[in-house]
């Protein structure tokens, strides 16, 4: 038996990669609409919850607690298999979408919060002297100083719903692992598994290598 | 009517509160009636009465803890209290949806220049008249050039707040503070934070923009200030007005003895 051949097939690897770079394309696009609508869930639990009505906010504590607390794979699980008995069917891809998204706006949520206290008060009482709305404290103000506090472990946060895509080929979504396995199967060889780990490494070590640099960048910022 | 609506806790919507009564001659531009405020068991100010003239400068002194500062915070609402009133020019402050459009009329000057550290000097200055006054970003940028000027740091408008000296920073504030046009300026110990070489410039500015016959309170432990440029000096401690003089007068012969315990104090150091 020779290794070589096993996993680093040169053929069924150029057999493979066509399905690979398909599976690819939806693990980037089931990846990068769960970080934006994380990002956007995240902005909007994160104010509520620091500034919407007292009242509602254990409600979001509660949202934020739950969804960091349950494992993904158990609520794309729920999401896809559970849902269609109150007659929700939602396809796979959007089974994975909401799933990732639901979870990555709790995290999110926490990180920016974290961000936004530790603006420090001043900031918030100059714009208050000048008459600033509300939105322009927040949007010229606050938040951009806020993001630039959160950008490292909010990039951390990105690469995890990233390679938490690949829990979606659970639920029959055609992913990079999914289209790997097959591939696998149909060849009865594991180059396509090993050429799929090659591709999120390739994909995911440049925002890991980034999340380093920033952290450096910024603490060089901030004296 | 303001009185009775604050006491009422009535906090609607959409009353601008504006007396419509005919304005007496030397009318006062912020009238503070019975403020009260405890912080826990400790009270901070214990019924406040002051009226500021339209023009005048008026300068806060007394011991830490006195109230000064809680008062001024009082007048822009970055504080709390607990009851009675303040009204700027006619207009009650108060939580609501004019509270915006009352703080732009009130300058404020911090202890801690409060800058926006991501953005360059000219934008701290500029950004408020844009937000707020609805300003074209180019007429504000010139206006915020000019006043950059007047505080004399033109040539720091490129600069980030960081790169600047604390003296720099708190002229910077007086620019972003003067770019709304406000009636009043606020001066919460706008000294107290800068090394001891650095306080004479910000004071200069100080004094001459009292000249320019802009209404001014102004908390601080600068005597010299007080005296050289206030048309009214007030000692606060334990939260109350203890005495209300000229200048002059104050200085040279205070009639509270608590008054002329406290300069003894400062004075004689």
């Amino acid at each position: 038996m020779d290794l070589i051949d096993t996993f680093f097939n040169g053929r069924v690897l150029w057999d493979a990669l066509p399905l690979l770079l398909m599976g690819l394309g939806t693990t980037l696009s089931l990846g990068i609409l769960s970080i934006v609508l994380g990002l956007i869930g995240g902005l909007v639990l994160a104010l509520l919850r620091l500034y919407g009505p007292p009242a509602l906010s254990g409600l979001w504590v509660l949202y934020i607690d739950l969804f960091r607390a349950i494992p993904i794979l158990v609520l794309l699980v729920i999401v896809y298999y559970a849902l269609p008995f109150v007659g929700i069917r939602l396809s796979p891809f959007a089974s994975a979408t909401t799933a990732l998204s639901l979870v990555s706006a709790a995290y999110s949520a926490e990180i920016l919060r974290a961000g936004i206290q530790a603006i420090p008060r001043g900031q918030f009482e100059a714009s208050h002297a000048l008459g600033l709305s509300y939105w322009s404290m927040m949007g010229d103000i606050v938040l951009p100083q806020a993001v630039r506090i959160v950008i490292p472990p909010m990039t951390s946060n990105c690469i995890n719903v990233m390679k938490d895509t690949a829990l979606a080929s659970v639920v029959a979504m055609p992913d990079l692992l999914k289209q790997a396995t097959q591939a696998q199967a149909l060849a009865a060889n594991p180059t396509p598994l090993i050429g799929a780990a090659a591709l999120y490494v390739l994909l995911l070590l440049p925002m890991v290598r980034a999340v380093g640099t920033l952290e450096k960048h910024f603490a060089k910022e901030r004296r | 009517m303001q009185i009775n609506d604050i006491q009422a806790g009535n906090m609607q919507a959409g009353e601008a509160g504006r007396a419509p009564s005919a304005r007496p001659a030397a009318r006062p531009i912020i009238s503070i009636r019975d403020l009260r405020k405890m912080y826990g068991s400790f009270c901070a100010l214990s019924g406040i009465n002051l009226d500021v003239a339209e023009g005048e400068v008026v300068v806060l002194l007394g011991p830490s803890g006195s109230g000064k500062s809680t008062l001024i915070r009082c007048i822009n609402l970055l504080e709390t209290y607990d009851s009675g009133t303040v009204t700027v020019d006619d207009v009650a402050v108060r939580p609501g949806p004019n509270l915006a459009a009352v703080r732009s009329e009130v300058g404020m000057v911090f202890q801690s220049f409060n800058l926006f550290p991501h953005m360059t000097v000219l934008r701290n200055v500029a950004l408020a008249p844009i937000r707020v006054r609805k300003l074209a970003p180019k007429a504000a940028e010139e206006r915020a050039m000019e006043l950059l000027t007047r505080v004399g740091i033109a040539e720091q408008a490129g600069k980030f707040p960081g790169q600047l000296s604390g003296g720099q920073q708190q002229r910077v504030a007086i620019a972003r503070a003067l770019a709304m046009e406000p009636k009043i300026l606020l001066f919460d110990e706008p000294t107290s934070a800068l090394d001891p070489e650095m306080v004479g410039e910000v004071l200069d500015v100080m004094q001459a923009l009292a000249r320019t016959g802009v209404t001014m309170v102004v908390v601080t432990h600068e005597m010299g200030f007080a005296r050289r440029v206030a048309d009214r000096v007030i000692f606060m401690e334990r939260g109350q007005i203890v005495e209300e003089a000229k200048p002059e007068a104050f200085f040279s012969a205070p009639k509270e003895e608590r008054a002329r315990a406290f300069l003894q104090a400062v004075l004689n150091h």
